[in-house]
């Protein structure tokens, strides 16, 4: 470097009053606009750095983005079988409908004109009758046991009235009072309000979504500590590095850059993992679900991951992976100082 | 530009490695600290580094109060202090210019001004053409030099060395001093810790001897001393 060029910055630096001032070093060397471009180049090149590191242990990166993959997977898995579970269960939440059984004793002529009866009701609105011939023919064609049938002397199955409860009724109380009306009819044998399994349904899948959340934080946490002990091993593996950093002035945000998005690599990683793993395990049962809700006479469709909730999990573990590096580097960081 | 108050530092274990040092380097001044291993030379750089703090005493470094400094000024004080080290401390994954290179990447510089500095700091080292070798494929002496174009690449307005030729035969150490030297022209205030006193000596230098923890010697030119 030509001397004089030296001895005319040393002037600058001479002349200038001294303020200790944390802008005093640097301002007077490198402009703002400067400083913040080459701020996010260096944010590229680390990122990118740091992804190149993981790339040159590839069996140990996999082995750390399995796990947070898994660790991710499962919750998310969880999450979407009992997003279906409760769609399916909306879909038949429209149809409340309280199934009267006759007694054996009423004949087809009495079932019907109380159908007819029931039909003028102000909270009905719609109401079918089953008799006792067609009941026995529906079940011989959806049960599979019409042979046994054939050896029973007489039809034991009893007509059915379907009731379709209107407006006010369709609320689970209300429906209750209108079930409890009918079912003091006399010829009323047994009387079922079909809301109260959608209940159980309901009750179970909201315990299944706690469950689902404690499993997703407890899970959470073990990516938290993974990621922390992975970040102790590269900031062992790094440390002369460190110290030379902090010898000539770099600050803990910058000493810390690489560790970040080391962590957010992982964490993205693994979220990638998680949402390939969950795909290809939709794809699995998603036939044979299909199989099933054939033989249920449904239309459901097995709703797979969503585009949101699979930009959720890719989300969710690149922070998770940036937040266990962030708690671990700066404990470790604290005992990496020059001696 | 640097100033000692009565400066003491005391370990936890409760050796004193300095004990009331008072001194003080003018701007542009060129000195060389002495004393046997043990004397507390380290310490006081490591002072000026703020990589201890004073137990009691004032330490003032380019107008920071090294006491009162909060840890977040400690790097914007280091950036203004380059520091050669007896064992280099270089990263031995990287090239020669990365190496150099380091001090401009954590103060924020252009790519292509970069470039430049690191060019014109290796070139005042003459390693110029080494800047795409791996510091292991160098010399002691020129692993040394590159420790120095990193310490001076930024243009600090201090330049600290410890036992910068502690592992160089005589020639090679003459040839550090004397680009140490030529840093004080042109206005950089330069301390070098040294127990080469046969090499010292011959060199037109303060120099500041410390014994125990304390200053012993510490004004005039060594050749107007009776120094052994």
């Amino acid at each position: 470097m030509p001397d004089d060029a030296l001895r005319a910055d040393v002037r600058r630096a001479d002349g200038r009053r001294v303020e200790g001032r944390r802008s005093a070093a640097t301002s007077r060397r490198v402009s703002r606009s400067d400083r913040l471009a080459s701020y996010w180049s260096h944010h590229r090149e680390v990122s990118a750095d740091s992804f190149r590191r993981l790339l040159r242990h590839p069996i140990a990166s996999l082995a750390t983005w399995l796990v947070i993959g898994i660790a991710l997977a499962l919750p998310g898995a969880l999450y979407v079988a009992l997003d279906n579970l409760e769609k399916l269960g909306r879909g038949w939440e429209g149809a409340t409908r309280i199934s009267l059984f006759l007694d054996l004793a009423v004949d087809d002529a009495r079932g019907r004109a109380l159908s007819e009866k029931l039909r003028q009701r102000a909270d009905i609105s719609a109401v079918s009758f089953i008799s006792r011939t067609e009941a026995l023919a529906e079940f011989r064609q959806v049960s599979g046991f019409g042979e046994v049938l054939d050896h029973l002397d007489a039809n034991p199955l009893p007509a059915v009235i379907l009731v379709t409860p209107r407006g006010e009724a369709l609320d689970p109380e209300q429906a209750r009072t209108l079930l409890d009306e009918l079912r003091a009819l006399p010829e009323v044998e047994r009387a079922v309000l079909d809301l109260e399994w959608l209940q159980r349904l309901f009750a179970m899948l909201e315990l299944g979504q706690r469950m689902a959340l404690a499993l997703a934080l407890l899970l959470g946490a073990g990516v938290l500590l993974i990621i922390g002990n992975t970040m102790r091993m590269a900031i062992a593996a790094r440390r002369d590095e460190i110290l030379v950093v902090k010898l000539v002035g770099g600050t803990n945000a910058f000493v810390r850059r690489p560790f970040l998005y080391t962590g957010l690599w992982y964490g993205l990683g693994g979220g990638v993992i998680a949402v390939a793993l969950l795909l290809a395990g939709f794809v699995w049962i998603g036939s044979s679900a299909a199989v099933l809700a054939d033989l249920y006479q449904s239309d459901f469709a097995l709703g797979g991951l969503s585009v949101g909730q699979g930009a959720l999990l890719l989300a969710g573990g690149a922070l998770l992976g940036w937040a266990g590096a962030w708690l671990s580097v700066g404990r470790y960081l604290r005992e990496i100082e020059p001696q | 530009m640097i100033e000692f108050a009565d400066v003491s530092k005391r370990y936890p274990g409760g050796h004193e490695a300095l004990k009331e040092v008072s001194l003080e380097i003018p701007r542009g001044e060129m000195m060389f600290l002495t004393g046997r291993s043990g004397a507390g030379k380290s310490t006081l750089l490591k002072l000026v580094m703020a990589m201890e703090r004073p137990s009691s005493g004032t330490l003032v470094v380019n107008g920071h109060d090294i006491g009162k400094l909060s840890s977040r000024g400690i790097p914007f004080l280091r950036r203004e202090i380059g520091v050669v080290f007896q064992n280099h401390q270089l990263l031995f994954d990287r090239t020669v210019f990365d190496n150099v290179a380091l001090p401009l990447v954590i103060h924020g510089y252009q790519p292509r001004e970069m470039a430049r500095r690191v060019r014109a700091a290796l070139d005042k080292v003459g390693l110029l053409g080494k800047e795409r070798s791996y510091p292991i494929q160098l010399s002691g002496g020129e692993q040394q030099r590159v420790g120095i174009a990193r310490a001076v690449v930024h243009k600090p307005p201090i330049l600290l060395a410890d036992e910068p030729t502690g592992n160089l035969d005589p020639e090679l150490a003459g040839e550090i001093m004397r680009l140490f030297a030529q840093f004080n022209q042109v206005g950089v205030t330069v301390l070098i810790a040294s127990h080469d006193l046969s090499l010292i000596a011959r060199l037109p230098y303060r120099m500041l001897t410390l014994r125990d923890g304390r200053l012993i010697q510490g004004v005039g030119r060594l050749a107007e001393h009776d120094h052994a």
